[in-house]
């Protein structure tokens, strides 16, 4: 009895450590000691719940990469596209703001992404171009027409009801000087859609399929799976992504500049990476990508809370993201070193 | 009995290109029905033409149980009861066991959520179908070939299979593997279930088949009960060619010669163990056994892919020990590898780039750069002495038949000078008029003095060309023969014996 | 033979065209010695970045570290370069110092490259994310080392490399005139360069067949990254200063210039002839947009189209040759 029970336990340790999730799990842990170490400030409920709602954007943007990476591909061009929804919104709520309300901002936002989503997919899939190369194209095309015709402007001056979700909370507490914090609506919604998006990638037949043609995109025709429906998704999704984060970035800083968004493509590109989202498609998971952003999250804000010049955030990502992909890359040599061996008597 | 299926004249015209002209086949329930010949004979588009991925042209007749079928489409043949694994399994690496089982079917039946205990449950039903157990949660990725194969069988058995197609289902299987596939169609057998074998290997399509259907050039050869036929028979009913072979005999007597390659209780765990053999110029010895006996492995240890925990190697005489493939080049061994369009071949590169792959550091000048002249030299002498049929040495080697392809890998290691050479499954899914061409092209390397090792499946290719023929069985020497006093059985026994 | 000839011919007759409808379009100020004059100042920093990224398209990677090396290379040289040091130890224009700046940039250029080489090579690690994390790691050096801000005031000998003409040559285009060379005569006439060529169409085959490809992908990455230094060398010779963002927009740029210059996106295909031919239509284009006053953003957005047009092209010319080589 005594036996089978700690082989039972054995079991579950050895399972947790073939996932990519725990280490990352274990790194933030890491992390999150030496910054409470050197600055107790880090670990109170304040800077948790700031720091969940201002990566609130960039994890929304992992969810939509998540399932791009999952389907085998990548984009780029979903900072591009976020900047024209930003504008979209931002026009539309300085000329008739009073007849908006957050869903209707939210579905045009969504919208529009879907649809410049779906040009990307449409090229993808009809012209066989490698997706990094098509969303590199697009990017630019995207972000250059926008700034031609928005002429670079900032916009600001939103109505006073836009204004208010940044300090809308689910719950709140008050601290002993007297500032309130909590849950904001914000990252409420981001939490939202991660479950959705697990939902959506373990328990529907359009998520198993997604993971089905990043695993073995020929094999998923012949089985039968409509391999433009599965694009248009993907590509859709992760423009709905780009929307939706589009109007949490306007919330955050009530202000839509040309300039604020593009280029930082790769960082969230990096974030998915680090949860175990491989280029070469087909693996990935929602808790893993929300460990990601939370592992960069707590690394940018660590950095800040050790009085760590902020110059050298990026050479600590750089670092970090070396040593996480250059780690699971080992892991994979070796278990396909393991694998070769045949049984000798 | 009314058969399961039948064609009736079917043709298939390509853009001037006849892939079929007026073939009749049928397969009647539970039967075993083997479809073979060469490539280009019209094998492959008859099975897509059977489930509905092309369409004859107007004058066919197709029924299916009975029914006369009209522009069937792929999914009205599943609809049918028809299945198809194909020889890549299509399956899913990153997926579960049981989802590669059952996705399909919760994909057909058009419902949106996915609950694992009813993919667990459609998993388990197609497995006691076919009498298998595999772990369900297992990542396909993870699971050994054959248990990938399983799982692609299974996969075809979450509908109501009435035909099943298998696309070289044992290419990849070591015998035992085979064995239990093909007491998996016995099983089917006796559930009326019919199969349709494609194959290239002939000892196996005679052992399972009720009937053996031979196609040439589109056209029916006939079809036959499996007893009437035999290995020559069958070959000579797909070359149209009666072929008869000499045994191969080296020019000078081994025994008066030094071994140019000699391997003394070589060992590495996992892999091989205390294998000893000589090797002497002008000999071509077999290595055979099934897959996963070690004989790749052994060779590529030879050749300084991985390193042998303990023996000794001794090359002309002198201990040594290739830590890399460059190193083993440079003391003049070859190794031919097993997948061609893989391993051998750069495939979309020209035929000269190809060819000179393996000797760039010999083509330069003095400056130590590519001498265009002496690269030209190189192409143009090794196309000639291979024959190599090729429009320009700029084409992609991909635009030639599998013969020439096989020839330009021989090229590129011939071109290297070697003393020994190892060839492993040289004449793997090559037609057999191009095989009979490989084998003299072999014959005539070791006439001119070098030593052969000659890995391969087939246990007549290796008697036929051989002078003596070693027999590996999980890791060990099991058995060594004359080539000339074996027979086939003798082989099959001693491997069958072992197996036991 | 056929097939790279055609391929250069048909950017050749788009290159004339190109020409040709700039001139209609912008008369003499663009067939003018001194519009010649700044486009061959401008294009050889573009034109090296794009020789650095096309040697790792061509083993089917990439190499999006190539702006960032350039610009830590270009600080390195910057911050030796500024040091303040009696004149006449450094020889006439500061030669002394210039020389000594001008190795270190490199060496760092190309640790950055062997860096590179190492997780790809040696780790396998996928090109883009092994390329994408020492570009995040080094952009970071770059500034962390310059918090930011310019280092400028180089001595008169490295102002002269941005800025002089030999015999009427601008002094960047014989700098790109031989690299193109050297990058030539590497891929064509070397034995790395024909196994740069197998190993990006099949890394296992070139295994089986005595390449070690660990050592043709360091040394691919090695010469990646010391192009990216000798382009910052052009680059803050240019600018008389280093900073650790200049020439982001490049990175495009660079990928663009390769595709168009029929370098396969899976690798295994393209030659410096036609690099140089995209390259100096992608200039001639921009050059006359510029004139005809045309938004620079609105040519960002043309060069994405191009970018997509030529891919577009390159896929239907590719599946009408399968179809006849079918029939």
């Amino acid at each position: 009895m005594t036996i089978k029970t700690s082989n039972a336990g054995v079991t579950v340790i050895k399972k947790l450590f073939s996932r990519h999730e725990t280490f990352v799990f274990l790194a933030i842990v890491i992390f999150g000691l030496i910054i409470t170490v050197v600055n107790p400030d880090f670990l109170t409920l304040e800077n948790v719940f700031d720091l969940l709602k201002s990566y609130a954007l960039m994890g929304t943007f992992a969810v939509g990469m998540l399932f791009v990476l999952i389907s085998g591909g990548i984009d780029i061009s979903f900072t591009a596209i976020a900047t024209i929804t930003g504008y979209v919104i931002a026009v539309l709520l300085l000329q008739n703001g009073e007849q908006l309300n957050i869903v209707s901002v939210f579905a045009i936002a969504g919208g529009v992404g879907v649809l410049l989503g779906i040009i990307n997919a449409l090229i993808i899939y009809y012209f066989n171009i490698p997706s990094i190369i098509t969303t590199i194209a697009t990017l630019n095309i995207y972000y250059g027409l926008l700034t031609v015709i928005s002429k670079g402007k900032w916009l600001y001056g939103f109505p006073a009801w836009f204004g208010q979700y940044t300090q809308m909370y689910v719950f709140k507490f008050t601290a002993a000087n007297g500032t309130s914090y909590g849950l904001s609506v914000i990252t409420a919604f981001w939490f939202v859609l991660m479950l959705i998006a697990w939902f959506v990638l373990r328990y529907t037949v359009l998520g198993r399929s997604i993971y089905a043609m990043g695993g073995n995109s020929a094999s998923a025709k012949r089985a039968g799976f409509n391999l433009l429906r599965l694009n248009l998704f993907v590509y859709g999704f992760m423009g709905l992504m780009a929307g939706f984060g589009s109007v949490i970035q306007a919330l955050l800083v009530q202000t839509v500049a040309p300039n604020s968004l593009v280029g930082k493509e790769l960082d969230v590109v990096a974030a998915v990476v680090l949860g175990g989202a491989s280029l070469t498609g087909g693996t990935g998971s929602v808790l893993g990508t929300f460990l990601g952003v939370v592992l960069i999250a707590i690394m940018g804000n660590g950095l800040t809370l050790m009085r760590v010049p902020a110059f050298w955030y990026k050479v600590v990502i750089g670092t970090v993201i070396l040593i996480s992909v250059g780690a699971s890359a080992y892991r994979r040599k070796v278990s396909a070193r393991r694998r070769t061996i045949i049984e000798v008597e | 009995m009314e058969p399961f299926l039948s064609l009736s004249n079917v043709s298939k015209h390509y853009a001037g290109v006849t892939a079929l002209k007026q073939v009749d086949f049928e397969i009647n329930p539970g039967e075993i029905h083997c479809l073979v010949g060469e490539n280009g004979s019209g094998k492959s588009t008859l099975i897509k033409i059977i489930s509905g991925t092309v369409h004859p042209d107007p004058g066919a007749e197709i029924k299916i149980a009975g029914e006369v079928v009209h522009g069937a489409q792929a999914i009205d043949a599943i609809h049918k009861g028809i299945q198809i694994i194909y020889q890549d399994l299509s399956l899913f690496p990153n997926l579960t066991v049981a989802e590669n089982i059952a996705l399909s079917q919760v994909v057909a039946s058009r419902s949106h959520v996915v609950r694992w205990k009813t993919l667990d449950r459609i998993a388990r039903e197609a497995m006691a179908r076919i009498k298998v157990h595999l772990p369900l949660d297992a990542l396909v990725g993870e699971i050994s070939l054959a248990e990938q194969q399983l799982v692609a069988i299974c996969r075809a058995f979450t509908s109501d299979v009435r035909l099943l197609i298998m696309d070289e289902p044992t290419a990849s299987l070591t015998r035992k593997e085979v064995d239990a596939l093909l007491s998996v169609v016995q099983e089917m057998q006796a559930r009326d279930i019919a199969t349709i074998f494609v194959s290239h290997k002939l000892d196996e399509v005679l052992r399972v088949a009720d009937r053996v259907t031979v196609l040439r050039d589109g056209h029916k050869v006939g079809t036959y009960p499996s007893g009437e036929l035999n290995d020559e028979k069958l070959t000579q009913l797909m070359t149209g060619k009666t072929v008869t072979y000499v045994p191969y005999t080296p020019p000078q007597s081994p025994e008066t010669q030094e071994p140019v390659l000699e391997v003394r209780d070589l060992s590495k765990r996992g892999y091989f163990k205390n294998v000893s053999f000589q090797l002497y110029p002008g000999e071509i010895v077999g290595l055979t056994g099934l897959l996963g006996s070690g004989r790749t492995e052994l060779a590529l240890a030879l050749f300084g892919v991985h390193q042998p925990d303990s023996g000794e190697t001794l090359f002309k005489g002198r201990p040594v020990r290739f830590r890399s493939i460059l190193e083993a080049m440079r003391n003049g061994l070859g190794y031919v590898p097993e997948d061609r369009l893989t391993q051998g071949l750069v495939m979309n590169q020209a035929v000269g780039k190809n060819i000179t792959l393996t000797i760039l550091d010999s083509l330069r000048n003095s400056a130590k750069l590519l001498d265009p002249r002496k690269v030209q030299e190189s192409i143009q002498r090794w196309v000639k002495d291979l024959a190599i049929k090729v429009p320009s040495v700029e084409s992609p080697v991909q635009t030639l038949s599998g013969g020439n392809q096989q020839r330009v890998v021989l090229a590129k290691w011939i071109a290297t000078n070697p003393k020994v050479l190892i060839l492993d499954g040289p004449t793997i899914g090559i037609d057999i008029a191009a095989k009979f061409a490989i084998h003299e092209i072999i014959r005539e390397l070791a006439h001119r003095g070098l030593a052969i090792l000659l890995i391969s499946d087939e246990i007549p290719e290796v008697l036929q060309n051989t002078n003596r023929l070693l027999v590996m069985h999980k890791g060990y020497v099991a058995g060594e023969f004359v080539s000339s006093q074996t027979s086939v059985k003798d082989v099959q026994e001693l491997i069958d014996h072992q197996d036991q | 033979m056929e097939r790279k000839y055609s391929e250069f011919l048909v950017l050749f007759f788009i290159l004339l065209g190109v020409i040709g409808l700039m001139w209609l379009l912008n008369g003499s100020t663009f067939m003018s010695l001194n519009n010649f004059r700044s486009m061959a100042f401008q294009l050889p920093e573009l034109g090296i970045l794009s020789m650095a990224m096309m040697i790792a398209m061509l083993t089917s990677g990439i190499n999006l570290s190539i702006i960032a090396t350039a610009n830590l290379a270009g600080i390195i040289m910057a911050l030796i370069l500024t040091q303040t040091i009696p004149p006449e130890a450094t020889g006439p224009g500061g030669i002394g110092l210039v020389i000594l700046a001008i190795l270190a940039g490199l060496l760092v250029a190309a640790a950055i490259g062997l860096l590179n080489g190492f997780l790809i090579a040696h780790l396998e690690i996928s090109p883009i994310l092994a390329t994408l994390g020492t570009m995040i790691l080094v952009s970071g050096l770059a500034l962390a080392i310059t918090k930011g801000y310019v280092v400028s005031g180089f001595p008169p000998a490295m102002r002269a490399i941005g800025n002089s003409t030999i015999l009427g040559l601008p002094v960047p285009i014989l700098i790109f005139a031989a690299g193109a060379v050297i990058l030539s005569v590497i891929l064509q006439r070397t034995s790395l360069g024909a196994r740069i060529y197998m190993l990006g169409s099949n890394p296992l085959a070139c295994f089986y067949s005595g390449v070690n490809n660990p050592r043709v992908l360091m040394s691919t990455y090695l010469i990646s990254g010391l192009y990216s230094g000798v382009a910052a060398i052009v680059m803050i010779s240019r600018f008389n200063s280093a900073k650790a963002d200049y020439g982001e927009s490049y990175l495009l740029l660079t990928v663009l210039v390769s595709v168009l210059g029929g370098v396969s996106a899976a690798g295994g295909f393209g030659r410096v002839s036609g690099l140089i031919l995209g390259l100096i239509i992608l200039q001639i284009i921009s050059n006359g947009l510029n004139l005809m006053g045309v938004n620079t953003f609105l040519t960002v957005a043309l060069w994405g189209m191009v970018l997509i047009a030529v891919m577009v092209l390159q896929f239907l010319l590719n599946r009408y040759k399968e179809k006849r080589r079918s029939i």
